[in-house]
């Protein structure tokens, strides 16, 4: 099966560049060095800044609320007031400081899942590619397995089995997350492990865990830092959608996706107790894939010059 | 060549063209001058980012994505390529002018039947008839490249067909049309050496048949000796040195000619090779004046201000060089240096008895026999799938699906090299074919050779950084290189590594896949030589797998012969190259181009 | 290529039986007593009686399951905890709705996002295609249901008025008398597709382009339109078959959030309810039939791979 490619090539511009040509670059931390050249790119940049105002609103939100988010302050509906400057919610509580204390929920969630996720995925990805044998087989049919479900459907197949909590949604997504982070780890380190340089570690009896974490990891760190971004993006969504269907943070807590759920039956009366937490949750999201795509391009682009 | 194909007018003329990137303006070639006539084969000799592929592609108008005609002429037929609109341009391409591809496995569309694909290139320029003369002319094109031409043949997709037919199918297209000129880009690597010289024999036959003016592009100069009646040298993206044939091979003039013809192994005698220092100027890199002044031997101040201009020594031969009389002077001549015998022991170091081995179900090697005595070379050659690669990681532990004995200094061997003992995987050391796959790309050439020493400690212990230095220093690495990553050398200099790493080990036997064919002829020959001394002084023994037959007779004491898994000839080497004894073994020698050969110097060594 | 094909069905059918073997498990996930803990701990003993032998869960687990999966092999899917309804019935009012969402969305997006992305490969790097692929990146970043939000405010709400912000269908109804009710549920799921495939339709275009056969088919003189259509796209298409099938297979997560939305009467909506109700019974269909799906389409891009590559149609027939 082929790997989804996130980003295009760059452009090849050396005709018939020998191979003899050796660009000065130190490469240790190849990581480092992609981030370096992903923050010179003005996406990465647009998108540093979108997600950073998100987590700041997250973060220090709750400090400066005007209210608590579960005094009731007007009206049901009732529109803005100097009191509640975007209006009350359904059942009359402040609409902006629900928003500010709505954030932080969403983001420990979907980074927690994201890292337990791609931990777990690249883990089985290296051991497989590297094991080429029953192992592998049992690992990537194990991985069709749970490739198979929609990944909401997973999470609400466990949700409905054990109840909506919080540290089960992370497990969960977490646990989707894994089997696609692995094909695609898996597929960088099928090539790695290809090369001689893993054949002459071989030769010499070098120990099998070194093998992994020296020659392995460290030549897959471009698809792994991208895949860190991309699942920090499906995350977001994925966290933020179970909690819009009423199945995260339990009512009264004031939650993004909650919000959503609770007033987009007046959307027509009161349009910013939806508006508000849709748009958070969209620069979010638009800003974590700005930044993904920014890295891609960075790594493809340090790749290109290097061979 | 008859009076009257002389006095015809060139149907290739390029006059001082340049190709440049189109971003940084920096040249890929520049000054580029030459001349094809019908019926001649012009042969555009040189290494790796000499631009002669560049300059092959314009001839059809074409210049790779990024890059452009940034000056110059290019007149084909008397017609100026710059003047042709897109709709002229194609016709010009594939009809008037053809191309042979280097790869014909990834030149030929894998989705497309090879009749389709045979077919649209008539369609494409259609002047007369229909669909059944096209399919007429399109059989009658497969025949002349010797291919069958029914209708189950036609039907084939590419990957159906082995490489040398391939690259008949590709041959056939070229000339389906009827070209003025066609350009061949190095269209035999790949191929084994009887194939090669079938397909070189090909379009020998039908440019002189057609009266083809062929530009032959290449990096190997034995073909070129063999096949081409003029022969143009570039360096960094210029032309350094062109003549006919004989002018140039028989009277090199530029040092680097001269050079390059040094690291060039004949198979016609056993010869020391001799490398060129440095490596290869690159577009963007190149230096100021003469390109080749910090390697050339020769190099004064004035060869460092400005590039030399054309210099004719009559007859057509030219030459860019200040310094002609000189480099021809104080050289030594060709091919004189005569390889040094060895001492080779008595013991053995390395014994492979009754090896069978299969991959999966197929059995790849048969019964295989052969001794590695101590400071011997021993040369496994074959074609590309005999089994030779096979043996030697079987040796080595990486291939386990094996049955037979391998011993080292007479006590067995167990298959997989993490079955062995440490002892013995020290003793026998592999160094891989390609260097850029072969170093671990994040870990700095230091750091890789550390781990080595710390798997396998030395005598008497001591600072391992020290250490390091002491191993690259063996294989004429400064000590500095320690700190470098594998992208920051060339090739030659990542083979040296690898070899490094190696021989940190201190190694009994080194096993040697293929450690040349990924480099450039000057680059290999340097590398041979450090082999040689190395053996000298570590007396070391080596099982050297290699295509290459010219080199066997430099570097090996006794040569293995194998093919389709069994070893059909097994002695010393001079014995081999004198009087072979399986038939397959003469074919191949009969088969290997030579310069010596070309040139009327030396006879083929089987006949 | 008959053992390929064969190969790939039998690893579906193992795969089906994993899958089998995690839905069915999910009930035995269910903490302490599975009766008690979907009706809660004020439930009377009879009313946990009754539902335990719904349930089957006085026989021993082998039993359970080999009752279970035998019940949806001969599509009888057990009744709902809730309605006390067959599942089958609850489904098959759905069914139809659901399938014919998707349908239209997927005859939209597949042939839009393929051509889409042939045609800003052959654009590469100017301004068309520097906007399409940056509206693309922003289209795959935001979650269906903020899509689906941002259309109705847009469509249906705030800005136009032209399509109903809630699909409402009376009881028996099918989406297709009402067209309009399938317009923005099915323009989400196109807009949360589309990207993915075109990316991947652009990329893998621009390297055939690239390619020696390509650069081979122009030194041949042949027309642009030749190389395009006869040398490029046949080739540039097999990455895109893969991830078209993903991409569908995700459409069966998707439509749960889509129907939730805009209240389209589906087996999303069915889904969100069960799961609410802790109804397993239905739950555990639709997931069961989630994933199936995608084992069906997975093989059937298996197939149209092998179809379109003839390396592989040629070979160990």
């Amino acid at each position: 099966m082929t790997q989804p490619q996130t980003v295009e090539q760059a452009l090849d511009l050396v005709p018939e560049a020998g191979p003899e040509a050796p660009p000065p670059r130190l490469q240790r931390f190849q990581w480092l060095g992609i981030l370096r050249e992903a923050s010179r790119l003005t996406r990465t940049r647009i998108g540093l800044a979108m997600v950073g105002v998100i987590v700041l609103i997250a973060l220090f939100g709750p400090l400066v609320a005007p209210h608590t988010p579960t005094e009731f302050i007007a009206a049901p509906n009732h529109g803005p007031t100097s009191d509640a400057i975007l209006g009350a919610d359904a059942l009359g509580r402040d609409v902006f400081s629900r928003f500010l204390h709505g954030g932080l929920t969403v983001l420990w969630m979907a980074a927690a899942a994201t890292v337990l996720g791609v931990v777990v995925g690249t883990a089985v990805g290296l051991i497989a590619a590297y094991s080429r044998n029953w192992l592998d087989g049992v690992l990537m049919r194990l991985n069709d397995v749970l490739l198979a479900f929609p990944q909401i459907i997973f999470v609400l197949l466990a949700v409905s089995a054990i109840g909506p909590k919080l540290w089960l949604i992370v497990v969960t997504v977490g646990i989707t997350h894994a089997p696609r982070v692995a094909r695609v780890i898996r597929g960088a380190a099928q090539q790695i492990v290809e090369r001689d340089f893993i054949k002459a570690e071989e030769v010499a009896g070098e120990r099998r865990s070194r093998i992994i974490m020296q020659g392995l990891l460290p030549n897959v760190t471009s698809p792994l830092l991208v895949e860190l971004g991309l699942r920090m993006t499906f995350s977001i969504g994925l966290v933020a959608a179970i909690s819009f269907l009423g199945f995260g943070l339990q009512p009264p807590t004031a939650d993004w996706g909650l919000m959503i759920n609770e007033n987009r039956l007046s959307i027509t009366v009161m349009p910013w107790g939806v508006l508000l937490p849709v748009l958070a949750i969209a620069v979010l999201t638009v800003g974590t894939n700005l930044v993904t795509d920014g890295i891609a391009r960075a790594a493809i682009g340090l790749e290109r010059s290097n061979e | 060549m008859s009076a009257t194909e002389t006095i015809r007018e060139p149907s290739v003329d390029v006059i001082d063209l340049r190709i440049a990137l189109t971003i940084s303006g920096v040249d890929v070639v520049d000054e580029i001058g030459v001349q094809i006539r019908p019926g001649e084969v012009l042969g555009l000799v040189g290494e790796s980012g000499s631009g002669k592929t560049t300059v092959g592609m314009a001839l059809l108008g074409h210049v790779r994505h990024g890059g452009h005609v940034a000056g110059g002429v290019i007149r084909i037929d008397g017609r100026d390529l710059s003047t042709l609109g897109e709709r002229e341009l194609r016709h010009l391409r594939g009809g008037v002018v053809s191309y042979i591809p280097q790869d014909p496995g990834t030149s030929l569309n894998p989705a497309l039947r090879i009749s389709t694909q045979l077919v649209e290139i008539l369609e494409a320029h259609a002047t007369d008839g229909g669909a059944k003369q096209r399919m007429a002319r399109v059989r009658e094109a497969l025949e002349e490249v010797a291919l069958p031409s029914d209708d189950e043949f036609l039907k084939n997709y590419p990957h159906q067909l082995s490489g040398g037919q391939q690259q008949r199918v590709a041959i056939a297209m070229a000339f389906a049309n009827r070209p003025h000129v066609i350009v061949c880009d190095e269209p035999t690597t790949g191929l084994d050496v009887t194939t090669q010289a079938r397909v070189l024999e090909t379009v020998r036959d039908l440019c002189q048949s057609h009266h083809v003016a062929a530009l032959y592009v290449s990096h190997d100069l034995a073909v070129v000796a063999e096949l081409a009646d003029h022969v143009a040298v570039m360096y960094g993206g210029r032309i350094v040195e062109s003549g006919t044939r004989d002018q140039l091979f028989a009277n090199p003039c530029h040092p680097y000619t001269r050079r390059l013809l040094r690291a060039v192994p004949d198979i016609a005698g056993k010869r020391t090779v001799v490398g060129i220092p440095g490596h290869a100027a690159l577009p963007g890199s190149r230096p100021q004046g003469c390109y080749f002044h910090p390697r050339c031997q020769f190099a004064r101040d004035d060869c460092r201000a400005e590039f030399p201009p054309i210099t004719d020594l009559g007859e057509g031969h030219r030459v860019r060089c200040y310094h002609v009389a000189d480099a021809v002077r104080q050289a030594p001549p060709e091919g004189a240096g005569q390889a040094d015998r060895r001492a080779v022991g008595e013991d053995v170091v390395l014994g492979i008895r009754d090896l069978n081995a299969h991959y999966g179900e197929t059995q790849i090697l048969f019964d295989v026999n052969i001794d590695v005595h101590h400071n011997e070379c021993v040369a496994l050659v074959g074609e590309s799938g005999s089994g030779k690669t096979t043996t030697a990681r079987c040796v080595a532990g990486l291939h386990k699906q094996w049955t037979g004995e391998v011993s080292l200094r007479g006590e067995g061997l167990a298959r997989g090299a993490r079955q062995r003992s440490g002892e013995e995987r020290r003793e026998i050391q592999y160094v891989f074919q390609n260097p850029y796959a072969s170093l671990n790309p994040r870990s700095t050439i230091g750091q890789t050779i550390a781990r080595r020493l710390k798997l396998f400690p030395p005598d008497g212990g001591g600072d391992i950084g020290a250490k390091v230095g002491e191993c690259l220093e063996r294989v004429a690495l400064s000590a500095s290189a320690a700190d470098r990553f594998p992208d920051q050398l060339s090739g030659g200099e990542r083979q040296r590594v690898a070899i490094a790493r190696a021989l940190a080990a201190e190694p009994a036997l080194l096993v040697c896949d293929e450690v040349t064919s990924a480099l450039d002829v000057s680059v290999q020959a340097a590398i041979i030589e450090l082999l040689g001394e190395l053996r000298n002084e570590m007396g070391l023994s080596l099982l050297f797998i290699t295509h290459d037959h010219a080199l066997i007779r430099t570097v090996a004491d006794r040569i293995a012969v194998v093919t389709a898994g069994h070893v059909v000839e097994y002695g010393p080497t001079e014995q081999i190259f004198t009087s072979p004894s399986a038939d397959y073994t003469r074919k191949l020698l009969a088969n290997t181009p030579s310069i010596e050969v070309a040139l009327g110097q030396a006879t083929a060594p089987s006949s | 290529m008959t053992r390929l094909i064969l190969r790939r069905l039998a690893l579906g059918v193992l795969t089906l039986f994993l899958i089998s073997l995690v839905v069915f498990a999910a009930v035995l996930a269910l903490p302490g007593d599975a009766a008690t803990a979907i009706l809660g701990k004020e439930a009377t003993p009879d009313r946990v009686a009754a539902l335990r032998d719904q349930l089957h869960l006085n026989d021993s687990v082998i039993t359970q399951y080999l009752d279970w999966i035998g019940g949806v092999l001969t599509g009888s899917f057990g009744e709902s905890t809730s309605t006390q309804q067959p599942v089958s019935e609850l489904l098959s009012d759905r069914v139809a709705n659901t399938g014919f969402l998707v349908f239209v969305a997927a005859i939209v997006a597949v042939p839009l996002s393929i051509g889409m992305g042939v045609w800003t490969a052959m654009r590469r790097d100017r301004p068309v295609d520097h906007v399409l692929s940056n509206g693309s990146l922003v289209l795959a970043a935001l979650p269906e249901f903020v899509i689906g939000i941002g259309l109705i405010l847009l469509f249906a709400t705030s800005v136009f008025h032209w399509f109903p912000a809630v699909s409402l269908l009376a009881p028996g109804e099918k989406a297709w008398s009402d067209p309009s009710v399938v317009v923005l549920p099915a323009a989400t799921l196109v807009l949360a597709v589309t990207p993915y495939i075109s990316r991947i339709m652009r990329g893998s275009m621009i390297e055939v382009l690239e390619s020696e056969y390509v650069t081979m088919a122009r030194l041949k003189g042949l027309p642009e339109r030749t190389v395009i259509w006869r040398h490029a796209v046949p080739n540039a298409i097999v990455p895109a078959i893969q991830v078209t099938a993903l991409q569908l297979a995700w459409m069966a997560g998707g439509v749960v959030v889509v129907e939730f939305v805009f209240s389209y009467p589906g087996i999303g909506s069915l889904f969100i309810d069960a799961v609410d109700n802790r109804d397993m019974p239905v739950v555990q269909t639709i997931t069961i039939l989630a994933a199936a799906i995608y084992v069906v389409l997975n093989l059937l891009a298996d197939l149209a791979t092998i179809a379109v590559t003839p390396r592989l149609r040629t070979e160990a027939r």
